[in-house]
């Protein structure tokens, strides 16, 4: 402290507070997204820091595809009682039931892009007008043009080509009546320091995240876990392993690793030496070179 | 571990994209999917060596034309620091993303092709990165390969430079001869120059005192948020939230608050979970003071013996970022710290022609990626301090009453 310098975890950690402040400031209808993953969490206690010894001035928002874990769900309630907020659901079962989506079909169906029509429902529905999500730059060529206050018009939409220039730690939140935007405060931080400061500061995560025993297939050379939700290809035979999850998602495209890694420690560990990246095991991104410039221009996450 | 922020401007030729690349490849960051996609699409393009550039391949419209069109951030790091890169594009119509990634940057990247020496385009970086206030510059004279390793050319090139650097305020800066593609004076020093005996770009990059780039003198707090529990417990808790943006503010210290000039004492400093004795930047806090006061967002708390100026005429420079021209008598919304204001501008004084850095004052049409220096009036007082004694209290964005855009971005000259 004498030397007046911050580690780089602590300035991480201030720059996101000051963006979660931010919105609190500028918006009248914010909202945290809730995935149950390690980013959005992250985010969920640090909101709690930024407004101690308030309560967080926004609800958290899950877009439920109706496949989750059953640990992610039991983790999310538990972590709404912890932190004293309000949860709301927006579902994809409801959008499918009154004909908003329809439903993929097939080996590769997953929820997963039928997600984008529920949250803006939700947005509209609520008549959100900032959604803070978990995002970092890191994780996709994509995203590493994100800006911390990203602009979305009418239609929920993102203009990558025309986005605000973002000066300084100056963020404009102005909008005109029905457009809204999505903030990242995680969008410096990568993959290795969100695990860095979930150790230090000791959050706790979904068991998904650790070693456990589940039924897994290989499929286009990823290991993919098993649920009643998924079509099996000929030849793909689920099998019980001891695996982990890297992310944490729709239960019909989320990768797992082997792994023996019961501690948080070793987890990072592990992580640190691996060498494929972490959307690498993310089946939803397999499906095109700009499989996410393409979701993120159409509202997505 | 410190975090370093840097921005990097060059153009198409002159190896950026690859510098970036190399810097990845060889401390490591990289993973086996990504470095499978190059040397697939290396191979594709007929290349027999890795073609680095493509790591930092970006948006699809990006690819279509070959060309970096936005700010890039990249991250990666070794024992030593973590960092963060800018990676802006060099070309002068694209002057605005360099000035966006220039802006929270300790350090500024240029590159010069050995073979062409300084050239306008090197002019023009050096002179954003000056103006932005940069702390540190590093010239790095790269494609060294391609002119035999000659400590001549490299002598030349940086005499060259010096002279015109002259004019400008860039108290810190480097020159490394390297040559990206090949990886020398990168990470390893170069078996090929062993005429030079300075660092090498990585050592630099890792040791470079970055302690003394923020104003730990003049005490500044914009206050960003009222924290107010209204709970039973908390029942007569009033914090005030906001990021240091200058000066080491402790306990006990007797404060001013702006506009009202009422006085209190530091009662407590919340940070990061935690009661601390001091709080400096860029610490985000939450403070307790000795009275109750009213005091809202955009009020900023300083020493009662060293406060900012007071003022609604800014003297500035500024970078125009949108497409609608700068208008004279227009009016704008102008966002400064945490406070926001309407406000017109009064006076175009000169352009700035970023190439030969004369002083326009015939020409006043100030459209997108012009530099000029203006007046303007806001409708309430600001609380400043020039931009080169302190960047944040010293900055300011303009945005457009109408579309909202972000059209302008300031920096104050006194």
């Amino acid at each position: 402290m004498s030397s007046y310098q911050l580690s780089y975890l602590e300035e991480l950690e201030s720059e996101s507070i000051f963006v979660l402040r931010e919105v609190a400031s500028q918006f009248e209808r914010p909202m945290l997204l809730f995935s149950g993953g390690k980013d959005s969490t992250v985010l969920a206690w640090m909101s709690k820091k930024a407004f101690a010894p308030a309560p967080i001035p926004y609800p958290l928002v899950h877009i439920d595809t109706g496949h989750n874990f059953p640990e992610a769900i039991e983790f999310r309630d538990n972590l709404i009682r912890l932190l004293g907020v309000r949860l709301i659901v927006g579902s994809v079962q409801e959008s499918i039931d009154t004909g908003r989506v329809v439903e993929e079909k097939g080996p590769y169906a997953s929820r997963n892009v039928l997600q984008t029509v529920t949250l803006l429902d939700t947005i509209e529905k609520h008549k959100f007008d900032a959604c803070i999500g978990g995002a970092r730059r890191d994780e996709e060529k994509a995203r590493a043009k994100e800006r911390f206050f990203s602009h979305r018009d009418g239609f929920g939409q993102w203009d990558p080509k025309n986005q605000r220039p973002e000066l300084w730690n100056i963020f404009n939140g102005k909008k005109a009546q029905g457009e809204h935007f999505r903030v990242f405060p995680l969008s410096n931080w990568t993959e290795m320091d969100v695990w860095n400061y979930i150790l230090h500061e000791k959050i706790e995560l979904p068991s998904l995240y650790f070693s456990h025993y589940r039924k897994c297939f290989y499929r286009d050379g990823t290991l993919l876990a098993w649920s009643e939700f998924m079509t099996l290809k000929e030849g793909e035979k689920p099998e019980m392993m001891r695996v982990r999850c890297r992310t944490v998602g729709d239960m019909t495209c989320t990768g797992v690793t082997i792994s023996n890694a019961t501690a948080l420690e070793d987890v990072i560990k592990e992580i640190a030496l691996s060498r494929t990246t972490e959307r690498g095991t993310r089946f939803d991104d397999k499906r095109s070179d700009t499989a996410m410039e393409d979701r993120k221009k159409e509202g997505y996450f | 571990m410190e975090l370093l922020r840097f921005t990097t401007a060059g153009s198409v030729d002159d190896g950026k994209s690859t510098l970036i690349g190399r810097l990845l490849y060889d401390t490591k960051q990289l993973f086996d999917d990504t470095i499978e996609t190059v040397e697939r699409i290396s191979k594709q393009k007929g290349l027999s060596h890795l073609d680095l550039a493509l790591i930092t391949d970006g948006l699809k419209a990006e690819r279509e034309q070959g060309i970096t069109i936005d700010v890039a951030y990249r991250y990666f790091n070794t024992p030593k620091r973590k960092f963060i890169i800018a990676d802006t594009p060099g070309h002068v119509q694209y002057t605005r993303n360099m000035v966006t990634g220039a802006s929270t940057a300790n350090l500024a990247l240029v590159l010069i092709d050995a073979r062409n020496g300084v050239v306008e385009q090197t002019k023009r970086h050096s002179f954003i990165a000056s103006l932005l206030h940069i702390p540190h510059l590093v010239l790095c004279i790269n494609k060294m390969d391609l002119v035999n390793y000659s400590e001549d050319i490299f002598n030349r090139i940086v005499e060259e430079y010096e002279t015109f650097a002259a004019k400008f305020e860039i108290v810190d800066i480097h020159f490394i001869p390297i040559s990206a593609r090949n990886g020398d004076n990168i990470v390893d020093r170069s078996a090929n120059m062993p005429w030079y005996k300075g660092p090498t770009l990585m050592y630099l990059l890792e040791n470079i005192h970055i302690g003394s780039d923020q104003n730990l003198t003049d005490c500044r707090f914009p206050v960003q948020y009222i924290v107010r529990p209204h709970s039973e417990k908390e029942h007569d808790f009033r914090g005030y939230a906001g990021r240091i943006r200058g000066g080491v503010f402790r306990t006990g210290d007797r404060v001013i608050i702006l506009p009202t000039e009422f006085f209190t004492t530091i009662k407590e400093i919340n940070w990061s979970g935690t009661t601390v004795k001091e709080a400096f930047p860029p610490m985000s806090v939450t403070m307790q003071l000795g009275d109750d006061i009213d005091i809202s967002r955009g009020d900023m708390i300083v020493r009662e013996n060293n406060v900012p100026k007071i003022s609604q005429e800014i003297d500035a420079m500024i970078c125009w970022l949108n497409p609608k021209k700068l208008l004279v008598n227009g009016r704008y919304i102008i966002r400064h710290t945490t406070r926001e204001a309407k406000c017109f501008l009064k006076e175009i004084v000169y352009k700035i022609d970023i190439n030969t850095l004369h002083r326009n004052t015939d020409d006043k049409e100030i459209a997108m990626n012009d530099i000029a220096r203006i007046r303007l009036k806001s409708a309430i007082p600001l609380f400043y301090d020039p931009y080169r004694r302190n960047r944040i209290t010293g900055s300011f964005i303009l945005v457009d009453e109408f579309t909202n855009e972000t059209v302008g971005a300031g920096m104050i000259n006194q």
